[in-house]
């Protein structure tokens, strides 16, 4: 198939500065037992691709699911019809983006390939975890549910660039809701956080079966906890809080595209400014952030982008200080600032633009168990639940499934509706102790929303438990 | 495409075999979609596609396949095929499911509302207009969508429109912005000058020193925009019959707890009244309007044919995730000149930003003012504000706290594009609340 739309793509070239063909074919199941109930069994399959055309400085795209040799055709008169029109309007001159001429391929990691599993096998795993959920009368609804996708894709460009990728990723989610009376708690598996790439052997590295009672017993026991107390405390975060904090109060910020104002009118803008790579300090000096597509496993690890730029890590942050954007080849040409390989696409009909990707909080030196002595009295929070955040990025309020006091050193009683906020631009410099590699989870998320026209796409997000001192810190409204 | 739908229809019927059944879904676009910034194209382009939900059904067994479609009659009808195959081979693998329902009465129906829109030039050559000298940052989305449903007992739904959505906003200085929109079926460059005028000279209030106030309590104003975004959180939920026998619906204190809201608070699902196809994925037709909220009080539920099996009662065509998709409130008594003369002393806030609840079960939402919020004195816009988090159950905003509801309800045209263009809306007033609570 590749060949051959290659061969169609060649056939089409038009007369332009720069065409690039993005073929991307996909492929997902999603498996699900709620209550005892097997759900509906469902598959989708599509497969399109997107023809972008860069002629006398404008840019152009067109997205089509006909495949032939007319149908590309059509896309590449669409495309470049945007890009005539569009070239004495546009917000760059585009035929100034070096793009690359990439040659290589990508391959998630898989050790047994979901498909290769029966389906039976699949079921009677679901069955038996979502069985385990249900421990009590008090857990009102269960869920235990797979959702897998794999991708093949496909990227070429007028001046040689070819680039083969594929991906396996999976999304396993767990929940049980507990009720009693008019109080509702639900605990969740990571928050449906714990996505990868891989394949059905992921399951068994999660405890994703043997994770489903403690689950359950946690929401039974968030129905009797007394709200989280209100004040100033110190805050220890969870990797499964973690991620979203870094992912709302790191990611979107130095999102490069933002800050040039593309994103205004939906996503938002950045408190992050051009002229404070290089000089600001984000943090404390314990921060060290990481943009890394290479992590093995990792949600969004990839061998290009989707304009063509190899992968590569690089420190965003070190020691505190900012450093670099999440900027693609397009965004750094815009605004002289070298970024990283972060543009991407949501799917075949959607134009790429900077995304998040895995970006991961390095771990310190410290122990589990020395974070919690170092606090006299404060709250360990897991599992996010809640977001919201300025479209600066900077006020922000969380809120996660389960708190658990911590005093003289130690956790203490449970708690529900824990909830804290904060101002990105002085949270992360009251970043007191950051959590060793024994506390490292690398989880993910699919569902990172963007960009007009609005794209969900996957992130990867690794961290440590990380101290915070002097949070503001508050509980239900009941 | 209309034809090509139903005849892949055919093509399915053609492919069942012994006692298995069909439904089919239909979903296409052939979208333009232009997006800016600083008055200057960022990205323009067109994007087609079509995908087809397919479930087949034998006795009490189901399986689902959603495909996207090539639009090439041979390819899709070997696509289809292949997968149905793959379906079936499914079938003797799952167990009987207790709670499928589809629809067995045929009711088929068809609407299509025709559209005129703009030419790509006139189009940038409005915008080029609406911009000016002024920093435009924004989207416009147009085009045919295409909704179909057809099932193996030969009911026939269509839903065709041709529609475009223009989101917006001007910007003055750093996040100070106006957020604007102009969408509907027929593109009129009259309208579009009108709405750019009136932003403008909003925009012009922008200019004057933002003002910034400490955390606590204040009057306020939620224009219609941003009253939406708190009703589109509480429908994260609130309103699907499965949330509320599970006890996870934001409103278990109102159904359940002795909660109440005002008086005043009348919510319907208007279908007859949106812009949505007006049936679902299983073949059951919607109600023209079913009632939410009554006089502040609990009535009922979106129910998706799921949902309506398992617990017994009738589906109304809402879908799996039971969300609202044609909301309305039904309007007050203040009148648009006594807003700010009723605000007094408040916060005047054009929209709302980032919604979600910080104690889901007491229904209390946190959230972000966001574009035009001004402070207002003596009954007059003195400052623009600089963004603040609010945190308030809904109990206290629509209920003991709400001061009224403005007497003219906005048509708000959902402008999400995620996955395909949205065919949600709302119908909403503006609402006068005292004593809001200001958080940071």
């Amino acid at each position: 198939m590749h060949n051959e739309l290659e061969g169609r793509f060649r056939e089409v070239l038009p007369a332009a500065d720069f065409c690039s063909l993005r073929y991307l074919e996909q492929d997902d199941e999603v498996i699900g037992v709620r209550q005892g109930v097997v759900q509906p069994v469902t598959t989708g399959h599509e497969a399109g691709a997107m023809i972008t055309v860069v002629r006398r400085g404008g840019l152009g795209y067109a997205a089509t699911s006909d495949l032939s040799t007319s149908g590309l055709r059509r896309a590449v008169e669409q495309a470049a019809d945007w890009a005539d029109r569009t070239a004495s309007r546009a917000v760059t001159d585009f035929s100034r983006v070096p793009y690359p001429a990439p040659r290589g391929s990508y391959a998630s990691p898989v050790e047994r390939a979901f498909a290769d599993v029966p389906l039976r096998e699949k079921l009677d795993l679901l069955r038996e975890t979502c069985d385990a959920l249900q421990i009590d009368e008090r857990i009102v609804d269960s869920s235990a549910t797979l959702w897998v996708t794999t991708v093949r894709s496909l990227y070429l460009t007028s001046h040689g660039g070819r680039v083969e990728q594929q991906y396996a990723y999976l999304a396993p989610m767990l929940q049980a809701v507990a009720n009693q009376g008019t109080e509702t708690q639900s605990r969740t598996l990571f928050g449906r956080a714990a996505c990868e790439q891989g394949g059905f052997e992921l399951l068994g590295r999660l405890a994703f079966a043997e994770s489903a009672t403690g689950v359950a017993e946690e929401a039974i026991a968030l129905l009797s906890a007394p709200n989280c107390p209100t004040g100033t405390f110190d805050l220890l975060l969870a990797p499964d809080q973690m991620i979203l904090q870094i992912h709302e109060s790191i990611g979107h910020p130095i999102e490069l595209d933002r800050i040039l104002g593309d994103e205004r009118n939906y996503a938002g803008t950045s408190f992050v400014t051009l002229d404070m790579f290089g000089s600001y300090q984000y943090g404390s000096p314990l921060l060290n952030v990481t943009y890394d597509p290479t992590v093995y496993g990792e949600l969004a690890s990839f061998g290009f982008d989707d304009e063509g730029t190899a992968a590569e890590r690089a420190f965003v942050i070190q020691d505190g200080l900012l450093l670099r954007p999440l900027g693609g080849i397009t965004s750094q040409t815009r605004a002289g600032l070298a970024g990283v390989a972060c543009t991407r696409a949501a799917s075949w009909n959607r134009p790429p633009v900077d995304r998040i990707g895995n970006l991961n909080l390095e771990p310190g030196d410290a122990t589990f168990g020395s974070l919690l002595q170092r606090v006299e009295r404060g709250v360990y929070m897991s599992t996010n639940c809640s977001w919201s955040i300025d479209d600066s990025r900077n006020k922000f309020q969380f809120g996660c499934e389960q708190g658990r006091l911590i005093e003289d050193g130690r956790l203490t009683r449970v708690v529900k509706n824990p909830n804290y906020r904060g101002i990105s631009a002085t949270f992360w410099r009251s970043l007191v102790g950051v959590g060793d590699r024994e506390t490292v989870e690398t989880l993910g998320s699919p569902w990172c929303g963007k960009a007009e026209p609005n794209q969900v796409i996957r992130v990867g997000h690794a961290s440590p438990a990380c101290l915070f001192t002097g949070v503001e810190v508050f509980g239900g409204a009941g | 495409m209309q034809t090509y739908f139903y005849a892949l229809a055919e093509a399915l019927e053609g492919m069942l075999t012994g006692g298995e059944v069909f439904t089919a879904t239909f979903h296409a676009e052939t979208s333009d979609f232009v997006r800016f910034n600083r008055g200057k194209v960022r990205q323009a382009g067109q994007v087609a596609q079509a995908f087809l939900r397919v479930q087949l059904v034998d006795g009490r067994r189901q399986a689902v396949a959603e495909l996207g479609l090539s639009g090439d009659a041979a390819t899709d009808r070997a696509r289809l095929g292949r997968e149905l195959a793959r379906l079936r081979g499914y079938l003797p693998e799952l167990p009987e499911d207790p709670h499928l329902l589809y629809a067995t009465e045929v009711r088929s129906s068809e609407r299509t509302v025709g559209g005129e829109l703009p030419s790509r030039e006139e189009l940038l050559g409005a915008m080029a207009m609406a911009a000016g000298e002024r920093d435009l940052v924004g989207i416009y989305a147009a085009g045919p969508i295409y909704v179909g449903f057809a099932n193996s007992l030969g009911q026939r739904n269509w839903h065709a429109t041709s529609s475009f959505n223009l989101d917006w906003s001007f910007y003055r200085d750093g996040d100070k912005a106006v957020k604007c929109g102009y969408a509907g079926f027929h593109f009129d460059r009259s309208v579009l000058e009108r709405k750019v005028h009136n932003a403008a000279r909003e925009l012009e209030a922008l200019g004057r020193p933002a003002k910034t106030i400490p955390p606590g309590q204040y009057r306020v104003y939620l224009a219609p925009a941003a009253l939406a975004e708190v009703l589109a959180l509480v429908g994260w939920g609130g309103f699907g019959l499965k949330a509320h026998r599970t006890k996870q619906t934001p409103l278990l204190q109102l159904v359940e707890g002795g909660a109440t809201l005002h008086r005043g608070i009348t919510l319907y699902e208007h279908a007859a009244a949106g812009v949505a196809p007006s049936f679902d994925a299983a073949g059951y037709l919607k109600p023209d309007r079913l009632t939410l909220i009554d006089g502040g009080t609990y009535r009922e539920c979106l129910v998706s044919a799921r949902s309506a099996k398992e617990y017994g009662v009738p589906p109304t065509g809402a879908s799996g995730e039971e969300s609202p998709e044609s909301l309305e409130l039904l309007p007050g008594t203040v009148g648009p000149d006594q807003v700010l003369s009723r605000l007094e002393r408040g916060v005047l806030v054009g929209n709302l930003w980032y919604l979600n609840f910080s104690d889901r079960m007491r229904c209390r939402i946190t959230g972000m003012t966001r574009f035009a919020t001004f402070w207002v004195e003596g009954g007059e816009i003195v400052a623009p504000l600089n963004v603040m988090r609010f945190d308030e159950t809904i109990y206290r905003a629509l209920g003991t706290q709400l001061l009224g509801l403005t007497s003219q309800a906005e048509l708000l045209l959902d402008a999400d594009t995620y996955s395909r263009r949205s065919t949600r809306s709302a119908r909403v007033p503006g609402a006068l609340i005292d004593d809001f609570t200001f958080t940071l």
